[in-house]
């Protein structure tokens, strides 16, 4: 923690070796400021205030010798006196530092080694959480079931998880009810349906009858946008074809062992498929439904309002680190801080044609699709009333669906409204839109007529 | 005498020649059937850039013995690195793993032994428990887990718990078993002898059951350490277990070699302490 020794020190060297003379080296200095936010901040008021003072006085005397020969004349006391005269120290420090006391900082946050979770993980090496506040570390996890159990258990204090299975650990399918929120998505896209390179003539879904396809969990969006496809080429997906759950990481195994002839899988499965060679791109998901919501940020309601403080902070990190990844121009460098093996633990070309949207298709072309995967932390209550009418579609709730009352109490839209104002990013207007799933509008207000209006169901 | 003394000498020299045959017979076949490259795909330069080996120059997914060892060479240099919460080196890991499997494992002997002496002695208990331990003997020590995270409610105990549920049944078998067939002349002479109950069962039965108690514990650990992998790669965090997984997750079949080939020595070190302890104990009838 270089950054907040005492700058008022005239043996400590403030831009030695590198420019903003934090590090050893000019090489080390700038591994660090492309892996660091631009802005790195504790949260004890002296802190703020030696680095609010080193900025001055690093302004005040660009060469280190003359700053260390004034401090050595005058004394470091004398120094800050001198310089609070025409520079308010203690109100930069006060602007630097406005935030409400955290009821606990050392927090543990689960993810699934996928890009999806590229906000959460993100955070770390590229210090969002540092900047508000908090130590957080972010703990890779074995698989959904898992991530459930855990978070259930308090072991994580929040986690990535499905965007569908807030919903369903709040109404109690696939284990008991919990109250739970969800107060962010993290991406939007990022998924694709991948098939095995034997198949690359068959690219008309007619066709896939008898097909063994997988898909991450059974509540997940994968589940139900796989089914809706298939559908709506009328493969009934419970009779015509095999859909099972399988964990990302055997996903590209069993392809390659011919266990399954495909899967719809969130990256960076579909791209390693590629990558090595086992597979091709058949489409993205963005091409079934544009701007679609995959994993989210979710925490339990106990969390929420036992320690509310905490829990703004670790949102807007979330927030903060959503907005960064949303730049293009930023993605190359996200791809190199969450390749290593201490996160995603894949080749970082594999991440990058990922994140950039320039990738191989597995059938010999470079595409060029930038919003493959886009971020936006934004959870419409919309969309939450769609997972629960796909969820009654396949027979996975029963009876009568309270479609608004769940969505609002579980996607926390109101809240993320709040923190993003508060962050400096516009919310959007309504807490809930419209969209159009394979050119078929979806009107949030009615569902049940939405679920009618399909062919194969199992209601 | 002499002559037999080289005998055994030029067995076990024998033996020693063979299997470095095996071994070099083995590396050599491996080394062969993944050194092959297939045919060279005519790509786009720009494609190729974005594709892995395997796919550009058909190189074989399996890795060589020669990849291998130089992996194999990076951790043992650097077994303790730590590069945050889910990147730590193999010794770290193998640390989490054996800690977890020596604290199940001494739960299930403090467990065990004492309750294996009472069935052991006693005709009734050892009737009335029978049904009990039969049923839950058998049982995969993994399905145990869901259960146990959801009661424990903490993963790292839940692992505990598995490693001791399922070591704890050798060991009371055996030392039931060993308790049960302790001679009945010696047990008639302490009695002739008026030796108290306490008494009997430390100076007596125990030594006497001793080498079958010990060939339990020997089962156990083994085990143990057969379910900790398992365990660790469903809970995650920490452990050779979860070493196995991320790597699979990285399709990095040369680290999972690397920690099978760990896995299985440090179990046959286990074994072996515990062969050495079974030796301690044993008596000449």
């Amino acid at each position: 923690m270089s950054m907040f020794n005492n700058p008022f020190d005239p043996k400590r060297r403030l831009t030695s070796g590198c420019p903003c003379g934090q590090h050893r080296s000019v090489e080390e200095h700038d591994r660090a400021s492309q892996l660091q936010a631009q802005e790195v901040a504790g949260s004890e008021d002296r802190r703020y205030e030696n680095v609010v003072a080193g900025a001055v006085l690093r302004a005040m005397f660009p060469q280190d010798a003359a700053r260390r020969a004034f401090l050595k004349s005058v004394g470091s006391a004398t120094a800050l006196a001198a310089i609070s005269q025409f520079f308010p120290l203690s109100t930069a420090t006060e602007v630097f530092a406005q935030a409400k006391p955290l009821e606990k900082k050392d927090l543990k946050v689960g993810f699934i080694p996928i890009t999806c979770a590229t906000p959460i993980i993100m955070a770390k090496p590229m210090g969002f959480y540092e900047k508000h506040g908090l130590n957080v570390d972010v703990i890779k996890t074995a698989g959904w079931a898992v991530v459930r159990d855990k978070t259930i258990n308090k072991e994580y204090d929040a986690a990535h998880m499905l965007s569908p299975m807030p919903l369903a650990i709040t109404l109690g399918v696939g284990s008991n009810p919990i109250p739970y929120t969800m107060p962010a998505v993290e991406n939007i896209n990022g998924q694709a349906i991948t098939l095995a390179i034997k198949h690359k003539d068959k690219r008309d879904p007619k066709s896939w009858k008898g097909f063994k396809f997988a898909v991450p969990f059974d509540y997940s969006m994968h589940n139900y946008l796989l089914r809706y496809y298939l559908a709506e080429h009328g493969i009934d997906p419970d009779t015509d074809v095999q859909i099972r759950a399988v964990p990302p990481p055997e996903m590209v195994a069993n392809l390659r062992a011919d266990n399954i002839d495909g899967f719809l899988a969130p990256d960076p499965v579909n791209q390693r498929a590629v990558y090595d060679g086992v597979g091709f791109i058949h489409i993205l998901s963005k091409e079934i439904w544009d701007r679609h919501p995959c994993c989210a940020f979710a925490a339990s309601q106990e969390f929420v309002k036992g320690s509310p403080n905490t829990y703004a902070a670790l949102l807007k990190a979330i927030i903060d680190a959503t907005a960064f990844a949303t730049k293009q121009e930023n993605r190359k460098q996200i791809a190199e801080a969450i390749a290593p093996a201490n996160y995603l633990n894949q080749p970082v070309t594999v991440v990058e044609q990922v994140l950039t949207g320039t990738f191989a298709d597995g059938l010999g072309n470079v595409k060029k699709v930038p919003d493959r995967i886009d971020f936006d932390p934004f959870p419409y209550e919309s969309f939450a009333v769609w997972i629960l009418t796909q969820m009654k579609r396949w027979g996975q709730i029963k009876g009568e669906v309270k479609y608004a009352d769940v969505a609002k109490q579980v996607y926390l839209a109101t809240d993320t409204t709040k923190l993003m104002k508060e962050v400096g990013l516009t919310p959007p207007a309504s807490t809930s839109k419209s969209f159009v799933v394979m050119g078929k509008t979806f009107d949030p207000s009615k569902p049940e007529e939405y679920i009618k209006s399909f062919k194969i169901k199992r209601t | 005498m002499t002559i037999q003394k080289a005998n055994a000498m030029t067995l076990s020299f024998r033996a020693a020649v063979v299997s470095i045959l095996i071994l070099v017979l083995f590396l050599g076949s491996w080394h062969l059937a993944t050194s092959g490259t297939g045919t060279v795909q005519q790509m786009d330069p720009e494609y190729a850039k974005l594709m892995g080996l395997t796919a550009t120059q058909g190189k074989s997914a399996m890795p060589g013995p020669l990849q291998v060892g130089a992996t194999l060479w990076k951790h043992i240099t650097n077994p303790f690195y730590d590069n945050g919460p889910n990147d730590k080196g193999l010794g770290i890991q193998l640390a989490y793993s054996i800690g977890r499997v020596v604290l199940g494992y001494l739960l299930a002997v403090i467990v065990a032994i004492p309750l294996g002496f009472l069935i052991g002695m006693s005709q009734l208990m050892s009737r009335a428990l029978d049904p009990f331990i039969q049923v839950l003997k058998p049982i995969s020590p993994l399905a145990w887990m869901p259960l146990a995270l959801y009661t424990i409610k903490d993963s790292n105990y839940s692992a505990i718990f598995v490693i001791f549920i399922c070591s704890v049944w050798p060991m009371l078998i055996n030392t039931a078993f060993g308790v049960a067939s302790v001679r009945k002349e010696w047990l008639n002479v302490a009695r002739t002898l008026e030796v108290g109950a306490f008494k009997r069962a430390f100076t007596v039965i125990l030594p006497a059951a001793a080498p079958t108690i010990l060939t339990g514990m020997r089962i156990s650990i083994g085990i143990a350490w057969l379910v900790i992998v398992a365990a660790e790669m469903l809970v995650g965090g920490t452990g050779i277990g979860y070493f196995v997984w991320n790597e699979w997750n990285n399709l990095s079949i040369t680290n999972v070699i690397n920690a099978i080939l760990v896995i299985g020595i440090v179990g046959m070190i286990l074994d072996q302490l515990l062969a050495r302890a079974a030796k301690l104990v044993t008596y000449p009838e």
